[in-house]
């Protein structure tokens, strides 16, 4: 007897809602046993990760903050991939909204005036593109793989934006240490609420989820893309343009993450540093899957992500844990979502050995 | 209007809490001390020196403080978070020790005046942020003269991370008590653009070994350096920690950072709410540099004149930038007769005369 996965004639819909279930119940399981192992109780333990980060107003605030560059990233990225455009370079795109943005905040030092930042949000979102626009380009004129110039390209940005605080951009009165000066308050999002760090930016991340969810769920447009990436020949037949495929999916990644840049750089941050995001581009990929390249469930899996960063750090306070301990576990995590998906098109079979010339019976 | 009060009613919510978490520290409990680490502590490096450090401190003030770390706060917009975070949670004593948690560190400092900071390798103070940081180029210049000593190409290799005042004085350093020593030699560069990648760092030490150097040494976070040296049959200078377990034929030596004692010394003055926001620039004299032992393979003339030297810089009768310093144009930086002050120090951006090649322009 043996196992083996076969392909659904059509997707399982209760599957849609209990491989989650699987998942978590497999992360549970795991959970306990690699917790119980360290010597730790795995019930401080998962109070510690899921819990003990959102216990309090700053708590939430904390996660939403986190969770919006992750969702605005990812809805981007998820028009692409519906369309199975391969943008992989949203960490460069989000570099390079950063630079457009704080390009700007920096040209103005003086200015009080509040149409800034939605200038800077408007060249953020533009930078994003235009990054993201060097791979569409090659891609449509030169059949070029976008999987390999969109990544390239993030180390290109990162570099750009090295030379930039090492350069022309460094504070003057900073000791040569490579970092720009402070934003003016003009060039902020301003705070939500007193004493946390929730900024508006939120409110671009909801808008956007909004658009996305129109333009995927509602639009012709995103129709299209849609059909070019389940049947590419069955779009070229009805008539929609594939090179128009490939720019909207790449323009769309790159000004959401060009707007997540900006919602770093404009918010916690502050400044322009050598480094703007600890891999919120990367981050994003694993999030538009996780969120099944749906907008709502891009939402859940980015507040998913962002309590699993926080949930690391406690556990690390409060546990003693690692830092590989809790990566390890949320690793772990996002290995049973994803996985747990295969059932939603594929079901386990159990072959009987075969004896004489029977059938094998299906189950 | 109903928004507004709303949001003063969680304010004052909030405050309250805070006010509460703070108020249950009574002066009796041991005073909690947290530590924020920029990479994993790993067996050798920046961050294994501190926490190192850290250890030390613990063991001297047993029964009076306990401690905590964070590692792996990426530089940025989450180090904030997670200093707060400590911050709320009644620890009174918070060390961050890389460069980045700068801004963040004077930020959360504002909200929490009764907590106590101190961020390493920085230059923004507050009434409740010290600073402090090492002389780590006064253990280099001593690793340049066994390097000096020890080279028959008169080459010598440096792996750089970013070209910031710390690196480049490293650099000089080293390369002038390499020429003190033996003044045909020179210094090759390779900039790598990362404090950890040990893919890049070893490729530049394999470069570097190719194009003649036969001593090498890393400003950089991982041994791939010291490991390529000794897989090369070159010798290296290992950094941060004695790396002579990652190369045992190739470290002649290591500039080692020591931060125990001032770790404790600092913990004490808090403990005895006598703490006050200063900023430490400490070397050999104040124990925080040192070299590790030296290879067996270092002959003893070499081994005494380091030792004479070492003696020397303790006492501070031996300053390693001592004019005349030139540039790599020949210009005079530092007249004879003068050491270079530690505001020019501060803010060194170019190579001294020896360094080959040019610093990446801005």
């Amino acid at each position: 007897m043996r196992l083996k996965l076969e392909a659904r004639p059509e997707p399982s819909h209760a599957m849609k809602y209990v491989s989650p279930l699987i998942a978590a119940v497999l992360t549970f399981v795991a959970g306990f046993v690699l917790f119980s192992a360290l010597g730790r109780n795995p019930w401080n333990a998962f109070h510690a990760f899921f819990v003990q980060p959102v216990d309090d107003l700053n708590g939430v605030a904390e996660l939403l903050l986190k969770a919006s560059p992750l969702v605005l990233c990812a809805v981007g990225l998820a028009v692409g991939f519906r369309a199975s455009v391969w943008n992989i370079g949203a960490e460069g795109q989000l570099t390079a909204g950063a630079i457009a943005a704080g390009w700007l905040a920096l040209a103005f030092p003086e200015t009080e005036s509040v149409l800034l930042l939605p200038a800077m949000i408007v060249a953020g979102a533009l930078g994003g593109m235009a990054w993201a626009a060097i791979p569409a380009f090659l891609r449509t004129r030169f059949n070029a793989n976008e999987i390999l110039t969109s990544l390239m390209l993030v180390y290109v940005a990162v570099l750009l934006l090295s030379y930039l605080v090492h350069g022309p951009l460094k504070d003057p009165q900073g000791f040569n240490f490579p970092q720009s000066k402070e934003f003016h308050e003009a060039a902020l999002f301003p705070y939500l609420i007193d004493g946390t760090r929730l900024n508006a930016s939120v409110f671009v991340a909801a808008a956007v989820v909004a658009v996305g969810w129109w333009f995927m769920m509602r639009s012709f447009g995103g129709y299209t893309m849609r059909v070019a990436g389940l049947a590419g020949s069955a779009a070229r037949y009805a008539g929609f343009s594939a090179t128009r495929t490939v720019w909207l999916g790449m323009l769309a990644g790159g000004a959401t993450a060009g707007l997540a840049g900006v919602g770093e750089v404009a918010g916690p941050i502050g400044q322009l540093l050598p480094s703007v995001s600890p891999g919120y581009g990367f981050a994003a990929i694993i999030v538009a899957f996780v969120g099944r390249l749906h907008p709502g469930g891009i939402v859940l899996a980015g507040l998913l992500m962002s309590l699993l960063y926080l949930g690391g750090e406690s556990a690390q306070m409060t546990l003693d844990l690692p830092s590989a301990i809790t990566g390890l576990f949320q690793g772990m995590l996002l290995f049973f979502l994803l996985g747990a998906d295969v059932f939603i098109n594929y079901r386990v079979r159990i072959v009987q050995p075969m004896r004489g010339a029977t059938a094998p019976a299906g189950v | 209007m109903q928004r507004n009060r709303i949001r003063k009613t969680l304010f004052a919510l909030f405050a309250a809490a805070a006010l509460a978490a703070g108020a249950t520290a009574s002066a009796q409990e041991p005073l909690k001390v947290g530590f924020i680490y920029v990479s994993p502590i790993g067996d050798a490096g920046w961050t294994y020196q501190h926490d190192q450090g850290r250890q030390q401190m613990e063991k001297a003030l047993a029964g009076k403080v306990t401690t905590k770390y964070i590692e792996s706060v990426p530089e940025g917009a989450d180090a904030e978070r997670v200093i707060r975070e400590l911050a709320s949670n009644g620890y009174g004593l918070i060390f961050t020790t890389s460069f980045g948690y700068m801004n963040p560190t004077i930020k959360v400092a504002k909200q929490f005046p009764k907590v106590v900071f101190e961020h390493a390798t920085g230059y923004k103070q507050a009434k409740n942020v010290g600073i402090y940081n090492a002389r780590f180029y006064e253990a280099r210049y001593l690793a340049g003269i066994v390097a000096g000593k020890m080279t028959k190409t008169n080459v010598a290799g440096y792996v750089a991370a970013f070209p910031i005042p710390e690196v480049l004085q490293g650099i000089d350093a080293f390369t002038l008590g390499m020429r003190s020593v033996n003044p045909k030699a020179e210094t090759k560069v390779i900039w790598i653009n990362s404090w950890f990648d040990p893919g890049r760092e070893r490729e530049a030490a394999n470069t570097l070994i190719a194009q003649g150097a036969d001593v090498i040494t890393h400003h950089t976070d991982s041994p791939a350096v010291v490991q390529a040296a000794e897989e090369k049959k070159v010798y290296a200078v290992g950094y941060h920690s004695d790396m002579s377990k990652h190369g045992p034929n190739a470290t002649l030596t290591s500039a080692v950072h020591l931060w125990g004692d001032t770790y404790t010394k600092l913990t004490q003055q808090v403990l005895d709410k006598k703490w006050k926001s200063t900023s430490i620039w400490g070397g050999f004299k104040d124990g925080m540099v040192d070299i590790a032992p030296l290879n067996k393979s270092v002959p003893k003339d070499v081994a005494d004149l380091v030792a004479a030297k070492k003696a020397e810089l303790k006492a501070g009768k031996l300053h390693p930038f001592q004019g005349p310093v030139k540039d790599q144009a020949g210009k005079v930086r530092v007249p004879a007769g003068q050491a270079m002050a530690d505001d020019k120090l501060a803010v060194l951006d170019y190579y001294v005369e020896g360094v080959q090649g040019s610093l990446p322009k801005k």
